[in-house]
C-alpha cells in the first residue's frame, strides 16, 4: 500500500515480508478498508492468495477492488487468487439441505461438526501446490464472524494455528486475519479472548478505532500500529508502537500523523 | 448483489444525465448491454448507483443515504414500548402495497393479519405535493440574507435544515390516522409466517448452531424466493419485482429465543446465525429486509454488537415516553430520539454517514419526522443554575463518538 503507512512499515509491492502473521482488529469501528488494501496489495505483488470472504459477496469485494486498480475476476479466473464466498453455501447448510458432505468448507454451520476441521482443508488445499505465483497468503475476513456462528473459541484458535503453522511455517507465506469486538468489557469472554490469544501471536498488529473525542466527518477513527522488531537481542522481542488517524475516500484511504488532518491545517 | 448491480448500472448512467453534476462520479464505468429494467418503487441511488427503494418514511430515506438499498437488511432498535418501531413496520409494509412489491410478513406476537389490516392510508398525491412546494418556498424566503458582518466565519458553512427533505417524489406519505383500504391492501400479494402456528408440539432438537424456529423462518422465506423467481433462478417472467420482508421482534422469547432472558442464554448464536443466512439470502435476490429487535432487552452487550454487524443499516429508536424526559422542557417538541448506529458498505469503501448524530423523531399525523435535534433558546428571565445543568447535560448526551456516547466526557467542557 502507498503512502505514509506503507513505508512506515515497509510495504511494498517489490519487497514481500515472509512468515508475518498480520492482524487487523477493530473496535467499534469497521477495519474492512484495510483488508482490501492487503488484498490488492498482494495481487499487484505477484503472490498466490487464498481470501475466505465469509461477511460479503464476491461481487462486493470485486467492486471494491477494481476501485483500489486490482482485478479479482481476471485474477480468479487464472488461478492467481481462490476466494471462498462464504454467503453462497451458508443457507444449504444451515437448514442441512443436501448431501453431508465433508469436504464443504462451511460445513461447521450444520451443527455436526464442533470444529473447523473443513475450513482448514480447504486452505490447505488452497495455499499448497507450487506455481508461479509466490508466496502464499491467506486472508480472512473475518473471525469474529465465526463467534456469531456458533463456533467455539477454542475452534479457532487452533483453527488460526493450523493455518498459521501451514502459511507462516512451512510454506513461508504470509497471514492476515480480522477480528472485530465490541466496547471493552472485563467478563466478556468471546471476542476478547480471541483477540488477545491471536494478537500474543502475531508479529504485526493495526488496530482501528474510533476518535476517543467524538464524531468527526474528516478524520474516520485512527490506527495504533504495534509490531515486532525482528533481529532483536537476547532480551525477547522488542514492540513498537506507533498512532496514526485515517480518512476513508472512495478509492482508498488517507493515513497522516494525529492532528495533521488537511481539516485541521 | 449481483441482480441489483446489474439493473441499476443503466440506471446510473440516466441518472447522471438528469442529476446535477456534484455528485461524486466515480471513473470506473461498467460496460453493460443489459436492457432498461425499471421495477416499480425503485430507483437508482444518486451516491453510488445502486437499487434503493424507500422504507416508507421519507426523512428516514434521506437519514440512510437515500434508501434502503436491495439487497440490504435494515435493523430497528426498538422503542421501549414497541410503539414507534411497530410504526416503522407498518410504513414499510405500506410503502409495499403502495408500490406493488410482494409483501412477506413474519411475527411470533400479533398474527400477520391483524398488523396487515392496520397498515396506514397513503395520502393522495395533491395534498402531498403541496406540502413539499411549501418547505420548498419557505427554504428560498430566507436566502436573500446580506453578507455576515460579524460572523463572517460562519458565511460559507451550510444552512442548518432542521427539516431533512428529499427532493424528488420518490417514496409516499401516510395518515396514521386512518387504516388502509381492504381493495388496495388486496392488490399485492402478501405472504406470511406466524410461528405458533408453524412450530410443531415436539421439536426434534439437532445439534444446530441455529434454533428450529427460526430454521423454519429461514427456510420459508427461500422458499417464497425459489418459487416466485426472486433470485432470478425462475424463466423470465414479464415484469420483475422486490420482495419486502417484514420480520417482528426477533430475538424476543416468543420467538423460542433466550438472549432476552439470561445473560448467558444456551442459544446466543441462534439469532445472528439466522441473520447471517437471511444475509445470504438477501446478497443473492431482489429483496429487502427491515427486522426489529427489542434490543433493551438483550443483556449481553456482546451479542448485540454481533447482531448490528450482520445487519447493513442499523437505527435504534428511544422514545421518551415513561421516562423523565417526557416533561423536560428541551424535548417537548420531539417523542424520542433517533440513533444511526450502523451505514453499510455497499459495494465501496466508504459508507454513507449522516451529517449529523443528533437526531429526534416525532410521530405527527401525516408523517413520522425525523429531525436534527436542536435546543431551544434559553429564554429563561432568571438564569438559574438548574437550567445550567439540564443544558450541560443534554449537551453531554448530545455529542456522540463514532460508535456510540463519548465514553470520556472531560474532553467536553461546556
Amino acid at each position: 500500500m502507498s503512502g505514509y503507512l506503507g513505508s512506515l512499515l515497509g510495504f511494498s509491492t517489490e519487497k514481500i515480508e515472509k512468515g508475518d502473521f498480520i492482524l487487523l482488529s477493530d473496535r467499534n469501528a469497521d477495519a474492512s478498508f484495510l483488508i482490501n488494501h492487503f488484498l490488492s496489495l498482494y495481487l499487484r505483488a505477484g503472490c498466490k492468495v487464498c481470501f475466505l470472504g465469509l461477511v460479503q459477496s464476491f461481487s462486493h469485494y470485486s467492486a471494491v477492488a477494481l476501485r483500489l486498480g486490482v482485478n479479482l475476476v481476471q485474477a480468479r479466473e487464472q488461478g492467481q487468487l481462490v476466494f471462498l464466498e462464504g454467503l453462497k453455501d451458508s443457507v444449504s447448510q444451515l437448514l442441512q439441505q443436501g448431501p453431508n458432505s465433508e469436504a464443504c468448507p462451511m460445513g461447521f454451520l450444520r451443527g455436526s461438526q464442533t470444529d473447523l476441521r473443513s475450513l482448514f482443508r480447504f486452505v490447505q488445499r488452497s495455499v499448497g501446490g507450487a506455481g508461479e505465483w509466490s508466496p502464499s497468503i491467506l486472508l480472512v475476513d473475518d473471525m469474529s464472524v465465526l463467534l456469531s456462528l456458533g463456533v467455539s473459541v477454542g475452534a479457532i484458535l487452533d483453527f488460526s494455528h493450523y493455518c498459521r503453522t501451514t502459511v507462516c511455517h512451512q510454506l513461508q507465506g504470509n497471514m492476515v486475519m480480522l477480528v472485530r469486538v465490541g466496547e471493552e468489557e472485563d467478563d466478556e469472554e468471546g471476542p476478547e479472548l480471541l483477540l488477545k490469544a491471536l494478537t500474543h501471536q502475531c508479529s504485526l498488529a493495526l488496530s482501528v478505532q474510533g476518535l476517543p473525542t467524538g464524531y468527526c466527518r474528516d478524520i474516520h477513527g485512527q490506527v495504533e500500529v504495534r509490531w515486532k522488531e525482528r533481529g532483536a537481542g537476547p532480551g525477547g522481542a522488542l514492540t513498537q508502537k506507533k498512532l496514526l488517524q485515517y480518512k476513508v475516500h472512495d478509492k482508498g484511504v488517507s493515513f497522516f500523523a494525529r492532528g495533521t488532518s488537511s481539516a485541521v491545517l | 448483489m449481483n441482480m441489483a448491480t446489474s439493473v441499476s448500472n443503466t440506471g446510473e448512467r440516466r441518472s447522471q444525465q438528469n442529476t446535477r453534476p456534484a455528485c461524486n462520479t466515480t471513473s470506473f464505468q461498467k460496460k453493460s448491454r443489459s436492457k432498461l429494467v425499471s421495477i416499480p418503487g425503485t430507483r437508482p441511488s444518486v451516491q453510488n448507483g445502486q437499487l434503493i427503494v424507500s422504507t416508507g418514511v421519507t426523512s428516514l430515506d434521506y437519514v440512510i443515504g437515500g434508501g434502503l438499498a436491495v439487497g440490504t437488511l435494515l435493523l430497528v432498535e426498538e422503542d421501549k414500548y414497541d410503539s414507534y418501531s411497530r410504526m416503522l413496520l407498518k410504513y414499510f409494509l405500506a410503502e409495499g402495497v403502495v408500490c406493488g412489491h410482494h409483501v412477506f410478513l413474519g411475527s411470533a406476537r400479533d398474527p400477520p393479519e391483524e398488523i396487515m389490516q392496520d397498515l396506514p392510508a397513503p395520502i393522495l398525491d395533491d395534498i402531498a405535493s403541496d406540502a413539499v412546494n411549501m418547505g420548498q418556498v419557505t427554504a428560498c424566503d430566507s436566502e436573500d440574507q446580506g453578507s455576515m458582518k460579524i460572523a463572517w466565519r460562519y458565511q460559507n458553512l451550510p444552512k442548518v435544515q432542521t427539516a431533512l427533505a428529499s427532493s424528488s417524489r420518490f417514496g409516499h406519505y401516510y395518515d396514521a390516522s386512518k387504516t388502509m383500504a381492504r381493495e388496495l391492501r388486496e392488490a399485492v400479494k402478501c405472504s406470511t409466517f406466524f410461528l405458533p402456528h408453524e412450530l410443531p408440539a415436539q421439536t426434534h432438537a439437532e445439534p444446530s448452531p441455529i434454533s428450529e424456529a427460526y430454521r423454519l423462518l429461514l427456510h420459508s422465506i427461500q422458499e417464497l424466493i425459489q418459487r416466485e423467481g426472486f433470485d432470478g433462478t425462475a424463466p423470465q417472467q414479464k415484469s420483475r419485482n422486490i420482495l419486502r420482508i417484514g420480520l417482528h421482534s426477533l430475538g424476543s422469547p416468543l420467538w423460542a429465543d433466550d438472549i432476552c432472558c439470561e445473560e448467558k442464554p444456551t442459544q446466543a448464536s441462534s439469532l445472528t446465525s439466522f441473520l447471517y443466512g437471511l444475509r445470504a439470502l438477501l446478497r443473492s435476490s431482489l429483496c429487502t429486509c427491515m427486522v426489529t429487535v427489542p434490543s433493551h432487552l438483550i443483556q449481553n452487550r456482546a451479542i448485540m454488537d454481533r447482531v448490528t454487524r450482520l445487519c447493513d443499516t442499523a437505527i435504534a429508536l428511544e422514545s421518551f415516553r415513561g421516562s423523565e424526559r417526557e416533561t423536560n422542557p428541551l424535548y417537548k417538541d420531539y417523542h424520542g430520539l433517533l440513533h444511526v448506529k450502523q451505514t453499510p458498505h455497499l459495494n465501496c469503501l466508504v459508507c454513507e454517514a449522516p451529517d449529523t448524530k443528533d437526531l429526534a423523531f416525532k410521530l405527527k399525523r401525516k408523517q413520522f419526522s425525523i429531525e436534527r435535534l436542536h435546543l431551544p433558546p434559553d429564554l429563561s428571565d432568571t438564569v438559574s443554575r438548574l437550567s445550567k445543568a439540564d443544558v450541560a447535560e443534554s449537551a453531554r448526551l448530545l455529542s456522540s463518538a463514532c460508535g456510540g456516547l463519548a465514553t470520556s466526557n472531560k474532553h467536553l467542557d461546556f
